[in-house]
C-alpha cells in the first residue's frame, strides 16, 4: 500500500467493465472469507460466487487482466460495511473506481486505500464500459484533478467531491496522521462532553 | 431550528481537517472479531496506542457457532480471529464480553450496546459495522466504518467525515395486527429506494415511532443502511429514558436526571429545517416481504410481483411477475439477527408459535440476538414453547444472517428470515434464497411450511 503522503494525480491503466446496479459487498467479496485475521490473498476471492455462476463474468475474462480502473453502474459496493472489498479490489490492481454511484461506505473505505470513486451520469458510463468491452486493451486515464476520462479518444467528464479530490491531490488521502495531530484539541472536546464526564 | 445530527455533530466536531472533513469525537467505539484484528494489527506496526480504551467495547458475534459454543471452537479460522480479538483487547485494554467467563454479556454489537445502557442520546458512536446505524433508536448518530477507520478511532477516537444532509420521515397512523416496525421499514426502503438514503441521515418520527418501544425502533434505524442511509435515528424521548433507566452503564440517581436534561436538549428542535422530508402513512402498511435480491424489492403479503420488476433478481428467485410470495413454499425459518434477535422479537414470534409444530419439512432456528435476551426468553418459558414445536434454540450470536458460521443455506434453500440482507449468497449457499419478512411472519411460515399471511394465525391457539 502506498504511504499517506503520496498525492494521487491520476491513475492509468486498462479497464475493466462491471455492468449492473446495487452491486453489494456480499457479491464483491463473500463473507466466507472474512473469516481471516489479515487482508491477505483476498484479490483471489473477488466476486467469487458470481464469477463461478457465470463464466462470462468480466473478472473471468482474461482480456480484462491486470486492468487497473473498474468501470460500475449505480450503487456499487452497498451493504456490508466490509473493508474487505476494496481490500480485495485494490490487491487485485484495481487503482481507480469510475461509476454512476456508490455507498457511501464503500467509497470512503476506498479512498483511505488511495482509490478514488469517480462518478458520472448513466450515458457516459455505458459509452465507457462499451469502449472497452469493444476494445479491452484501450489506455484509460482518469485525471484526480479535472475529473476527465479518457478511453482513447473518448473523453467523458467524472468528477469526485471537492474534499476528496483536494485530498488526494495533496497527499492527505489517509487521514490517520491528522487525527492524530492535535490530539490536546481531542481532549479538550471530550472533555466537554457531559457524557464523558459521567454529567 | 438544529436537527439531533447537526447539534451532536457540532458537540463532537474537534476541527476542520486539511483535507476540508471534519474531525469528529465518537463517544463510544464497539468492536467485534471481524473487522477489527487488521486495525489492530496497523496500529501495532505503527506503535500507536489506543487513545481511549474506556470507550471501547468489544464482543464477538459474527463467527461464533450458535450450536455448541465451547472453545476451542471447530472452526479453526473462528478460533483463531476469537484469539485474536482476546489478545489485542488484552493488550490494548479494552473490555471484552467473550464466551466462557463474562457470558451473560456477549452478543450481537448492536444488541448488547442498547442492552448495557451503553448506547445513549447524544452520543456519536462507530463501529465497523454496517448495521451500526441500529442504536440511532436511541438518539445517538451511529456510524458504520471500515477497517481502516476503525484502526483511526483506535489511535485517535476520531473520524475523518463530511456532514450529512437530513431526511425527516414522519410515519404516521396505526400499524394494524401482525403489522410491525419490519413491515415499515421494508416499506420505507421500497417507496425511497436502497439508494435513496446516501448523503442522509434518516431522522424517523410520527405518530407511529412515538408510539414504539425502542426494540421497535432499533428495528427501524437498523436498516436505515439498506436504504442507502448510513445513518438513522430517534429523537430521545420519555420511551428513550425509561428504557435506559437502570440499565449498567447508565447514569444512576442524580446524574441520571442530569443526563436526561441534556438528552432532552439535544433532540431535534421543532422548528428544525431539513433538507427534505417524506410522510409514510403506516395504516396502510400489511405485513411485507422480500421478492428479490436486494432489500427494497418487497411487496404486501396481499400484493403481485410488479410487471417492471428486475428481471436479474427474478431469475434467481424463481418468482415470476404478477406472482404472489405467499404460498411460497420455504426451507429454512430464522429467527434472529441484530435487526430482529430481541425479546420482544421473540416474544411476538412465540405467540404464533404456541400451540403449533414446525412443518416437518423446515428446518426452524430461534437465535437470540444476545445471552441476555436468551435468558430472560427462557425466564419467560419462550425457550419451551420454541423447542416444542420444533424451533432449534440457540446460543447468541448473528448466525444465518450472514453464513460466517456454520449457520447456513444449503443449494437453493428458501429462508424465511427476520435479518435485514437478501443479497445473492448472503445466507451462506450461493445459489440460496432469502425472504425478509418479520419475526412473526417467520414464524408463521415455519409452521405452515409456506409464506402466509400472519394475520389470518393471529388467534391463540389453545394448548
Amino acid at each position: 500500500m502506498k504511504s499517506s503522503t503520496t498525492a494521487i494525480l491520476s491513475v492509468s491503466g486498462r479497464g475493466l467493465p462491471l455492468r449492473g446496479n446495487d452491486l453489494d459487498t456480499d457479491r464483491i467479496m463473500p463473507a466466507r472469507f472474512l473469516r481471516a485475521v489479515t487482508f491477505e490473498s483476498l484479490e483471489k476471492h473477488l466476486f467469487e460466487d458470481d464469477r463461478a455462476a457465470n463464466p462470462a463474468h468480466p473478472f473471468n475474462d482474461a482480456r480484462y487482466a491486470g486492468a487497473r480502473v473498474l468501470v460500475v453502474n449505480k450503487n456499487f459496493g452497498c451493504g456490508s460495511s466490509r473493508e474487505h472489498a476494496p481490500q480485495g479490489l485494490a490487491r487485485y490492481g484495481i487503482r481507480a473506481i469510475v461509476g454512476e454511484s456508490y455507498s457511501e461506505i464503500f467509497f470512503g473505505n476506498s479512498a483511505v486505500l488511495g482509490v478514488p470513486c469517480f462518478t458520472a451520469d448513466t450515458a457516459a458510463i455505458d459509452a465507457l464500459q462499451a469502449r472497452i468491452e469493444r476494445a479491452p486493451v484501450t489506455p484509460i486515464t482518469a485525471d484526480v484533478a479535472t475529473g476527465v476520462v479518457t478511453a482513447g479518444d473518448l473523453r467523458i467528464q467524472a468528477s469526485l467531491p471537492a474534499a476528496v479530490r483536494d485530498a488526494f491531490l495533496s497527499g492527505q488521502w489517509n487521514p490517520t496522521t491528522m487525527l492524530l495531530d492535535r490530539f490536546d484539541e481531542v481532549r479538550r472536546v471530550a472533555d466537554r462532553l457531559p457524557y464523558v464526564s459521567g454529567f | 431550528m438544529h436537527t439531533l445530527f447537526h447539534k451532536v455533530w457540532d458537540a463532537h466536531a474537534v476541527r476542520i481537517l486539511p483535507s476540508g472533513q471534519t474531525q469528529l469525537f465518537v463517544g463510544l467505539h464497539l468492536v467485534h472479531e471481524v473487522t477489527s484484528p487488521q486495525a489492530f494489527d496497523m496500529l501495532r506496526q505503527q506503535g500507536w496506542r489506543v487513545a481511549f480504551p474506556e470507550r471501547t467495547f468489544a464482543t464477538v458475534d459474527h463467527i461464533v457457532p450458535t450450536k455448541v459454543q465451547t472453545r476451542p471452537f471447530l472452526d479453526v479460522m473462528a478460533e483463531e480471529m476469537m484469539v485474536a480479538l482476546e489478545r489485542n483487547c488484552r493488550e490494548y485494554g479494552i473490555s471484552l464480553w467473550s464466551l466462557g467467563e463474562g457470558r451473560e454479556h456477549q452478543g450481537i454489537v448492536h444488541v448488547i450496546g442498547p442492552e448495557l445502557g451503553l448506547t445513549q442520546p447524544g452520543m456519536t458512536i462507530a463501529c465497523g459495522d454496517s448495521h451500526t446505524s441500529t442504536h440511532g433508536a436511541l438518539g445517538a448518530i451511529a456510524f458504520g466504518i471500515g477497517t481502516s477507520q476503525v484502526r483511526d478511532v483506535l489511535a485517535s477516537q476520531c473520524l475523518a467525515l463530511d456532514p450529512l444532509k437530513v431526511r425527516r420521515i414522519d410515519v404516521n397512523g396505526t400499524l394494524a395486527p401482525g403489522v410491525f416496525a419490519k413491515d415499515v421499514i421494508l416499506t420505507i426502503i421500497r417507496r425511497l429506494g436502497v439508494q435513496g438514503g446516501v448523503g442522509f441521515a434518516y431522522e424517523y418520527g410520527g405518530t407511529t415511532l412515538d408510539s414504539m418501544t425502542i426494540d421497535e425502533r432499533m428495528t427501524i434505524c437498523n436498516m436505515s443502511i439498506e436504504g442507502g442511509a448510513r445513518v438513522g435515528y430517534v429523537n430521545p424521548d420519555e420511551t428513550t429514558f425509561r428504557f435506559l433507566r437502570g440499565r449498567t452503564f447508565a447514569p444512576s440517581g442524580a446524574a441520571f436526571d442530569r443526563a436526561a436534561a441534556w438528552w432532552r436538549q439535544i433532540a431535534s428542535d421543532a422548528d428544525a429545517r431539513y433538507d427534505d422530508r417524506v410522510t409514510i402513512d403506516s395504516s396502510s402498511i400489511e405485513p411485507t416481504v422480500t421478492w428479490g435480491i436486494n432489500p427494497g424489492q418487497s411487496v404486501g403479503i396481499g400484493e403481485r410481483i410488479a410487471a417492471s420488476a428486475d428481471e436479474e433478481a427474478l431469475t434467481f428467485m424463481g418468482f415470476e411477475r404478477g406472482a404472489k410470495v405467499e404460498g411460497t413454499r420455504i426451507d429454512v425459518a430464522f429467527i434472529g439477527s441484530c435487526t430482529n434477535g430481541r425479546l420482544s422479537d421473540l416474544e411476538e414470534a412465540a405467540k404464533i408459535v404456541r400451540g403449533r409444530r414446525v412443518a416437518s419439512h423446515v428446518k426452524a432456528l430461534v437465535v437470540p440476538g444476545s445471552q441476555a435476551v436468551r435468558t430472560a426468553a427462557e425466564a419467560k418459558g419462550l425457550h419451551e414453547i420454541f423447542s416444542k414445536a420444533g424451533f432449534e434454540w440457540r446460543g447468541a450470536g448473528c448466525s444465518m444472517c450472514l453464513a460466517m458460521n456454520p449457520d447456513k443455506l444449503e443449494g437453493r434453500q428458501v429462508c424465511a428470515s427476520s435479518s435485514n440482507r437478501n443479497f445473492k449468497g448472503r445466507q451462506g449457499s450461493p445459489t440460496g434464497r432469502t425472504l425478509l419478512m418479520s419475526p412473526a411472519m417467520v414464524a408463521a411460515a415455519a409452521v405452515s411450511g409456506e409464506v402466509v399471511d400472519v394475520r389470518h394465525m393471529l388467534q391463540e391457539v389453545p394448548v
